[in-house]
């Protein structure tokens, strides 16, 4: 049982970790690259591109906002 | 071997070392302090049980799934992985979170074993059990990155190879020196393997998406897999633009809550 919680535990560190926003981003990044080839907004090369585009602008914002400065309640 | 799977079999190598590293440290610790023979035997179980899980799941994964799926669905959790390290490695190098020290988490290791009184002759379960689950939850994490890679690539035996070689060297080094591997820079390296996952995930999960469109065609990437690279370099400037702007004095209270397992890991 307690290897079984391990094993569990082991995948929610993978997939969420840490950070939970990281997981968010990836996902709402490739959600946004499925609508724009879903419009067929523009062709493979320039799907690919908005594709790191929005990986890489998630990324950036799921961390400042993770190390941005917290205000006292 | 030509130049992709040399920085295949690269790539393995350097992920399974690092995560070898740190399982190495608990087998230790359980080796020294309870019994080396329930050490070796939890080791040895795990190792036998990812190996089975290797084969077992990228033949499964192989099999059933089509390409553009397999690129989006593995390509899309390797990518994740690859930025929690990305993340780990930015706020680490900028000082704002606790680097990873295998010496502290060896005597955390012994403590608790320690706790658990006095070991049995023969097999110690304790000592069997930690082991096996050390080796296991670290090597799973190799798994991943060797099905991910290897299918991709089209090349499942040249990553294996790459994980295997780490395994050995690793172990090799642990006998020779008898005490955990703490010389070694585990945070540089995982920097490294951040930027490699999150560059390989980037590629595989945006070309993945072509699943969704009619022929479930992969997207094709300009320059195909030189693209690799140019996602290589724009990971890699970000996470120095970010270090640099998030470089805090060494003294100062880190910024970001970590948990005793956010230290560890």
């Amino acid at each position: 049982m307690k290897f079984l919680k391990a094993f569990g535990q082991f995948w929610y560190d993978f997939i969420i970790g840490d950070d939970w926003k990281i997981a968010v981003a990836v996902v709402i990044a490739l959600a946004i690259l499925l609508g724009a080839v879903g419009a067929q907004l523009f062709g493979d090369a320039g799907l690919a591109i908005l594709g790191a585009v929005l990986i890489v602008a998630g990324f950036a914002i799921s961390l400042v906002i993770d190390v941005r400065p917290k205000t006292k309640p | 071997m030509n130049a992709a799977t040399w920085g295949l079999v690269i790539a393995t190598f350097v992920a399974c070392f690092v995560e070898m590293v740190e399982a190495t440290t608990i087998v230790m610790a359980m080796g020294f302090t309870r019994n080396w023979r329930s050490a070796m035997a939890g080791t040895g179980a795990a190792l036998l049980l990812l190996a089975v899980v290797t084969v077992a799941a990228g033949y499964a994964l192989a099999t059933w799934l089509p390409e553009s799926a397999l690129q989006l669905a593995i390509g899309g959790l390797l990518l994740i992985f690859g930025l929690q390290w990305l993340r780990k490695a930015i706020l680490r190098s900028s000082g704002r979170k606790a680097v990873h020290d295998e010496d502290a988490i060896y005597a955390e290791e012994v403590k608790a074993a320690k706790k658990a009184g006095a070991a049995h002759k023969g097999i110690d379960m304790f000592g069997f059990m930690v082991s096996f689950k050390g080796v296991f939850l670290e090597g799973m994490e190799v798994v991943f990155i060797v099905i991910t890679f290897g299918l991709n690539a089209n090349n499942i035996p040249a990553a294996s190879l790459g994980a295997v070689a780490a395994v050995v060297i690793v172990l090799a080094l642990a006998v020779v020196l008898k005490r955990p591997l703490s010389m070694i820079n585990e945070n540089l390296l995982k920097y490294g393997v951040g930027l490699l996952l999150a560059s390989f995930g980037t590629y595989w999960a945006v070309e993945g998406i072509g699943i969704f469109r009619g022929g479930h065609e992969s997207l094709h990437w300009p320059g195909s897999d030189l693209a690799i690279l140019g996602l290589l370099v724009i990971w890699f400037l970000l996470s120095r633009i970010f270090v640099s702007a998030l470089r805090t004095p060494r003294t100062a209270a880190p910024a970001v809550t970590t948990s005793t397992h956010e230290v560890v890991k």
